[in-house]
């Protein structure tokens, strides 16, 4: 168990040295002291409204990701969170300006709802594709997503927009009150100083922390689940097992496209309560990112969506406070997720290595059933060596 | 069987000396003694993981041994690549070939070192003129011309043979080449292999079916677990006493039945048709039943409907027509999970590919194929693992899994020990009917035994068994009842009692098929 965990911790600590020292040397190459600007970054990040921004940000790239992480668990590489996030806060915010008569919670219900089906049902097209034409779903989700972000929700807005508006903004009609999600400042400030104004807590943090809960027992916990991991892992297996692959695709792309629906909706709930054109866009693409550092693992990936929203939010100050250009942050996450990715696997080897050597010196012991037999073979890929001497 | 075909007072063709092979936490090889005269076939046998195939690719130069030493013609030698050893007059066809399929058998032969005329062009006059004379001096029956995907698995096999002799190898090692090859193809080989010997090469044979190793060598060596156990001239021994050899064990002999087969009828297919887009027929009109307490094999040289049939009776490939009964209950239209659930079991053709989960825990592969049933899963929804857990347990104490516990990856365990984990997943499992295909497919003889005695158990207790495998012993010696696949049909039923495997291989190869013509 004390193996697995330092197993585990290996890469990203590897990723995050190698990812440090990248930086230093581009921070050198521009003439900054890169102690004085990672010393910048650390005091403004530990900052409290720092925090809560850090968070804020952090939740949107989580809900990203394991929209994403679905889809990698069954081998699907959904690019389409991008286009599914967009369509469905857009639909989201403006069913919720409508459905103002619905009660308090039931509206924020309704919201939550209106975006789930929207980003399921925008990624059921190409899951219908990929079974019924074999259409590629990273193909298709690419074409789609141009399609949501680029035609639809523009046209849509431009047709929705709320008229009695008189600024030169086009947004939709704002969401009623009873439809917003409250910040979480009262309970942060129970434990800390107040936070200043301006500054507020998504409460849609503990809906992500749900999405994380959820997405954890389902996967491992749950037959659908395991049909869902063994697809991924070995679809001619888990097809003789009687999972079929075409409804597991299809089911693992509507999941992935109702958690995605629930990306924007932090956003929209707890800050703009409405949809407009400077609502928060690319986070499909960072959900992918965050995914791959994160493993697909909840946790995991709840770390990666903190480093990279940490790194974002504390690299404003590098402008101010430092003559490093804020960019170095964008080299820094690249190389982060670069390298974890990298380090994942050169680790994952040597574990495997290590696993295959701890199995051999169990069985060198003498067997408890007594009769002639076999040890576990010594090489790391026993897919090549089949069943031979 | 002449083993004393050749006494020579000259230095022995090999002699391996003391070899130690450690891989990290395995020993492959401890302290092995191999002395090949010349002249001679010299079969190396063994259980899987014995160190075989360690201690060939030592000699063949691909992996450095940890101690010991090689002599070739009385001459120290220390190879560090398979191109040291072709100097030395050593060659290796391996089990799997490596040929280029859109070459020509010439092409094949001199990839690599060709014959050269002016300004750097291939000489394939020459070339043709070498291969033909080598060809005809050896016997080796082959147009040169063909192109190699025209030509059968024996033929690729002699192709091989030519390329390494035309290397000029003294000294032959064939890793496993019967496994492969259907009954006449392994006697036309084992009539080049003697021929080759006449003409005073050396061959290393690595085998495990044993009459065949008694057949064709003169001296056995036998390893296992890594260590030489004996060297026995093959006159000198018989089939039992070098299985004891190889497993430390007596093999167990075929068990005979308990009881008559059942009357009720299990598992019915009528009329099984798979027609291809391109009109071609891969399954015509099989029908077969099944009873209670019986084991019907089928028998059928691959590629010849079997895969095809599988895939049906299991549902993942639909029917052009036909229709399927598992206890009297139409299963034609019902999906996989469906059927699987209704019992019917299947240990598959290719673990890997088919039967397991391999980075997996051991335990959740358990599960594989019957999550949503009972221990494994409550209400087919919430995973039970400490119910999936107690069951591995069980299926690792009662099949034997050497395992060090049930949370490493499938992947980690041998070939044999997984496929005693599938088989003891179907069998407590208590399937009504079982698809059974090459159950024994790459596994020692220990496994062995034991999964043909777990396959007779069940039968005595009530499960219907499909048998498909290439293993023609293993067909006449579990089934009850033989059918015989050959262009997608059933050619012929069979006794299993009284048919001899050469007899079994002519009807597999379409021959005599029609005189006892029969379908289910």
């Amino acid at each position: 168990m004390v193996e697995r965990i330092k197993f585990s911790l290996a890469a990203p600590v590897v990723a995050i040295v190698v990812s440090i020292l990248v930086g230093s040397l581009v921070l050198i190459a521009s003439g900054a002291n890169p102690l004085a600007a990672y010393g910048e970054m650390i005091r403004f990040g530990f900052q409290l409204e720092t925090i809560v921004n850090i968070l804020n940000r952090a939740t949107p790239l989580y809900l990203s990701a394991v929209a994403v992480a679905i889809g990698f668990r069954m081998n699907l590489f959904n690019i389409g969170v991008e286009g599914q996030y967009i369509l469905a806060a857009f639909m989201g915010a403006a069913a919720g300006a409508e459905l103002a008569f619905l009660p308090g919670p039931l509206h924020v219900v309704a919201i939550l709802f209106v975006s789930m089906v929207t980003g399921a049902v925008w990624a059921a097209i190409p899951a219908v594709l990929k079974v019924t034409r074999g259409v590629s779903e990273v193909i298709s989700t690419i074409m789609l997503n141009a399609i949501a972000t680029g035609f639809l929700v523009s046209y849509l807005l431009a047709k929705w927009a709320d008229q009695s508006d008189t600024t030169l903004n086009i947004q939709t009609k704002p969401i009623e009150e009873s439809g917003w999600v409250p910040s979480l400042n009262g309970v942060l400030e129970l434990f800390t100083r107040d936070i200043r104004p301006g500054t507020e807590l998504y409460g849609f943090l503990l809906i992500a922390i749900l999405v994380g809960v959820i997405y954890h027992v389902g996967l491992k916990y749950t037959r659908p689940g395991f049909d869902l991991r063994a697809s991924g892992e070995n679809p001619a297996a888990a097809e003789a097992s009687g999972v079929s692959p075409k409804s597991t695709v299809i089911a693992a792309m509507l999941l992935s496209g109702g958690i995605a629906g629930l990306v924007g909706l932090p956003e929209i709930l707890g800050r703009t309560h409405n949809f407009g054109l400077q609502f928060t866009r690319q986070l499909g693409f960072v959900g992918i990112a965050v995914a791959l550092l994160g493993r697909n693992h909840p946790v995991g990936i709840a770390v990666g969506a903190l480093i990279i929203a940490f790194l974002d939010s504390s690299s404003a100050v590098l402008q101010v406070k430092s003559d490093a250009s804020p960019e170095v942050v964008k080299i820094i996450q690249g190389v982060i997720i670069f390298t974890s990715v990298v380090a994942y696997e050169v680790i994952r080897r040597r574990q495997a290595v290590d696993e295959a050597r701890s199995a051999a010196e169990a069985l060198a012991q003498p067997s408890p059933h007594g009769s002639h037999g076999e040890g576990a073979e010594p090489m790391v890929d026993p897919a090549k060596q089949g069943g031979r001497s | 069987m002449n083993s004393k075909h050749v006494v020579s007072d000259e230095a022995p063709a090999v002699e391996l000396a003391g070899i130690t092979k450690r891989f990290p936490g395995v020993i492959a090889n401890q302290n092995v003694n191999v002395r090949v005269e010349r002249g001679e076939i010299h079969a190396l046998v063994g259980e899987n993981g014995a160190g075989k195939s360690t201690l060939m690719k030592i000699l063949y130069g691909m992996q450095p041994a940890d101690e010991g030493t090689m002599e070739v013609g009385g001459k120290r030698v220390n190879f560090s690549s398979p191109r040291d050893a072709i100097d030395h007059g050593i060659g290796m066809v391996h089990q799997h070939f490596m040929l280029a399929d859109n070459f020509t058998v010439l092409e094949n032969i001199i990839l690599g070192s060709e014959p050269l005329k002016g300004g750097g062009r291939i000489d394939f006059n020459q070339a043709h003129d070498k291969v033909q004379a080598l060809c005809d001096s050896y016997g080796l029956e082959i147009n040169i011309d063909d192109l190699v995907e025209d030509l059968e698995v024996g033929e690729r096999q002699r192709v091989e043979i030519i390329k390494v002799l035309f290397r000029g190898a003294e000294i032959l090692i064939l890793d496993e080449p019967t496994a492969v090859l259907v009954p006449h193809e392994v006697d036309e080989l084992f009539r080049n292999l003697r021929e080759l010997r006449t003409q005073g090469k050396t061959i290393i044979f690595i085998d495990h079916k044993l009459d065949e190793v008694l057949e064709i060598s003169d001296n056995i060596t036998v390893l296992r677990r890594g260590e030489t156990v004996a060297t026995v001239g093959a006159s000198e021994v018989t089939a039992p006493e070098l299985a004891e050899l190889m497993v430390g064990a007596e093999l167990p002999s075929p068990g005979e039945r308990e009881g008559a087969i059942g009357d009720a009828v299990t598992f019915k297919a009528e009329n099984l048709t798979i027609t291809e887009a391109d009109g071609r027929k891969v399954l015509n009109g099989v029908s077969f039943q099944i009873h209670d307490k019986e084991i019907v094999g089928l028998a059928g040289v691959e590629g010849n409907g079997q895969s095809e049939l599988i895939d049906a009776l299991l549902g993942i490939r639909p029917l052009s027509a036909g229709r399927l009964f598992l206890n009297g209950e139409d299963l034609t239209n019902s999906a996989v999970s469906d059927r699987r659930a209704k019992g019917l079991g299947y240990v598959p053709e290719d673990r890997h590919r088919r039967g397991l989960l391999l980075n997996f825990p051991l335990w959740e592969n358990a599960m594989l194929g019957y999550q949503r049933l009972k221990p494994f899963s409550k209400r087919g929804f919430w995973l039970d693992s400490e119910a999936t857990r107690e069951r591995t347990e069980e299926i690792i104490s009662r099949f034997d899994v050497r395992t060090p516990n049930m949370d490493v990856a499938a992947r980690v365990l041998s070939g044999g020990n997984q496929q005693k984990l599938i088989v003891g997943r179907e069998m407590l499992s208590e399937p009504e009917a079982l698809i059974a295909a090459h159950p024994t497919r790459g596994v020692d003889v220990g496994a062995q035994a034991a999964i043909w005695e777990s396959l007779r158990a069940a039968r005595d207790e009530g499960l219907g068994v499909l048998l498909i495998s290439a293993d023609l012993d293993e067909l006449i010696g579990l089934s009850d009842r033989l059918l015989v696949i050959f262009r997608g049909e059933i050619v012929a039923e069979l006794n299993p009692e009284t048919i001899t495997p050469r007899e079994l291989g002519g009807y597999m190869t379409g021959a005599g098929a029609t005189t006892e013509a029969a379908n289910g």
